[in-house]
């Protein structure tokens, strides 16, 4: 594995992975079927005893 | 259980004492000696433990409630007040030594070289990592309603890392540093703080573990990012191969440009994964905590959460720009730390909108006051950081006073003020106090290091700039207009506000230990009282 196969590597997959990763997260975030999770969740802080 | 870590006391203090017999440099004789008296210590406080008989506590108490374990984030604030005063302290005086070099005494244990990293260790480890460990042994116990794990692993995880410390601090003034900056620390201290880090994962796993709550709240992803990332850090960068098993001085793995990726990746991680994502887990907790509202919008928190860790690793590289470093990798970290600008507004954002409907807490608790100050600052430094990691701005700031203004933007007004927030607020919660003793007293601390921090950053600005500006400036010959002695002279009345502000900034923060102080005691400052905020979960059902 020579410098320019890594940097060839880093620029393309590199990117896909980051990319895909980030719409992953999009999409787990903003799902409407997890709204009622998350709004629960962020009460958490809030009701301890 | 409790005999298994009388053993390892033991071992502990033989190593020690074998350690310190065979040393082959004075500094590791010392430093068996401190480490085999911590070991005797901890044997003796574990005897004395057994014979007053205390048992492990029940994980519920007569009521039903979950009976949190408090006396180690006791433990916790006191050590955090104590280290904060030591770090801006020494903070303090080198800053004063750059103004006025007569100041270094002209003494080695003195001079700037090695106090420096005691200040940067002080500060960053032993403050910040203190108000860290505690605030997370808080959180994590509180958002999955259960005790810590684990009875003496606590302790060890507490007792452990203020051995580190000073054996880092003491390693600095004796001279022993490996040169790496942020990881100065010799190998043998570093294989010391990854045993305590793993007995930390491990206590704060297993308390997420045993949770009664079904979802785990944000700000325990925060802490467990900063736990896990750190370890992994700081056991890469610290790969090295000592000289001696009985001497203080080891080589690294790593040589060349190689090091200087691996440092940098470490070094701008430790910015990352220490001083962000842990005091943003402090953020997600008390700021919802204290203005009683839940945080603005948990949706953004996990965008927030994930694009932080995926992003943060790879921008350590615009520490290296115009080096040996290949081009490419040095545009990456740059790229990548632009796009750290999408992280650092939704958090600002996140943490801000959470005072929606709520905003005249900001005019009547001071303590909210801190911490809607520290999410300003955290969004204005981290707005600067990928401003100044753009090349072009980069080859007039890098080396000057303006990364160090950069840098303690973030960390005054950032770490700290959320810092000093989460100690006004836990204070009163875990000695079980209806309030402060007084919150004139916090305003006025508010007042003193917030003039503190615009007086240093911004006399660090202009020294910055006016610094680059002379360095870089050319005569009609081509020849370099000043010498390099002409800069450091230009500097001094910059260096002067600076430790002006330094020493408000120090003050501050004595208010503070005498404000949490009187609070311990259970004083109240008569002519407040009636008029302070009161601790909610005291006025509650206790």
């Amino acid at each position: 594995m020579d410098y320019h196969s890594v940097s060839t590597f880093a620029q393309s997959y590199g990117l896909l992975y980051l990319f895909g990763l980030f719409i992953a997260v999009l999409v787990y975030a903003l799902w409407p079927r997890n709204k009622e999770k998350f709004d629960k969740a962020a009460h958490i802080p809030l009701e301890d005893d | 259980m409790n005999l298994l870590w009388l053993a390892f006391t033991i071992m502990g203090a033989l190593l020690g004492i074998v350690l310190s017999a065979k040393a082959v440099d004075s500094s590791m004789m010392l430093h068996g000696m401190i480490f085999s008296i911590a070991s005797v210590l901890s044997a003796f406080a574990l005897i004395a433990r057994n014979y007053r008989n205390i048992r492990s506590p029940s994980h519920t108490d007569t009521n039903g409630r979950v009976s949190y374990n408090t006396d180690i984030i006791k433990a916790g604030v006191i050590a955090s007040a104590f280290w904060g005063i030591v770090g801006f302290a020494v903070g303090l005086l080198i800053a004063l030594q750059l103004a006025f070099p007569a100041l270094n005494f002209d003494l080695p244990w003195t001079n700037f070289g090695r106090l420096r990293p005691l200040h940067t260790s002080a500060v960053i480890f032993a403050f910040g990592g203190n108000i860290l460990i505690m605030t997370s042994f808080h959180v994590v116990q509180r958002t999955c309603r259960a005790r810590l794990a684990g009875d003496i692993a606590p302790w060890f995880v507490f007792w452990g890392y203020q051995l580190f410390i000073v054996l880092a601090a003491t390693g600095y003034v004796l001279g022993v540093t490996q040169s790496k900056e942020y990881a100065e620390p010799e190998w043998y201290v570093d294989i010391w703080l990854t045993l305590v880090w793993v007995v930390y994962l491990l206590v704060f796993l297993a308390t997420i573990w045993k949770r009664q709550e079904k979802h785990i709240y944000v700000a325990n992803w925060f802490y467990l990012a900063f736990i896990v990332t750190i370890a992994m850090l700081h056991i890469v960068n610290n790969l090295s191969v000592p000289v001696s098993l009985a001497g203080v001085k080891s080589y690294s793995l790593f040589a060349g440009v190689q090091s200087a990726l691996t440092q940098w990746w470490y070094g701008h991680n430790a910015v990352g994964f220490f001083l962000t994502a842990g005091f943003l887990g402090i953020m997600y907790y008390f700021i919802p905590k204290r203005v009683n509202r839940p945080v603005y919008s948990y949706r953004l928190s996990i965008i927030h959460f994930w694009s932080l860790i995926f992003l943060y690793i790879w921008a350590g590289p615009h520490h290296l720009h115009y080096t040996a470093l290949p081009d490419w990798a040095q545009t990456l970290g740059m790229t990548f730390s632009i796009m750290l600008w999408m992280p650092s507004w939704g958090g600002m954002i996140n943490g801000l909108m959470t005072l929606s409907g709520a905003w005249d807490k900001l005019r009547t608790d001071p303590v909210v006051r801190f911490l809607v100050t520290s999410v300003a600052f955290y969004g204005m430094s981290t707005f600067e950081g990928p401003l100044m990691s753009i090349k072009a701005v980069n080859a007039l700031s890098h080396y000057t006073d303006w990364t160090i203004g950069h840098v303690h933007s973030g960390a005054l007004g950032w770490v700290a003020y959320i810092s000093f927030g989460a100690l006004y607020f836990l204070t009163p919660v875990v000695w079980k106090r209806k309030s402060l003793y007084s919150d004139a007293l916090v305003n006025l601390h508010f007042w003193i290091s917030t003039v503190g921090i615009l007086l240093y950053i911004t006399a660090m600005w202009v020294s910055g700039i006016l610094q680059g500006l002379m360095w870089r400036a050319y005569d009609a010959f081509g020849f370099l207009e000043y010498s390099f002695s002409e800069t450091v002279e230009a500097m001094h009345p910059f260096y002067v506000i600076r430790a002006l502000g330094g020493a408000l900034f120090l003050i501050g923060a004595l208010i503070m230990v005498y404000n949490l102080w009187r609070t311990v005691r259970g004083d109240v400052r008569e002519k407040e009282a009636g008029a302070l905020v009161l601790n909610m979960e005291f006025a509650g059902a206790r």
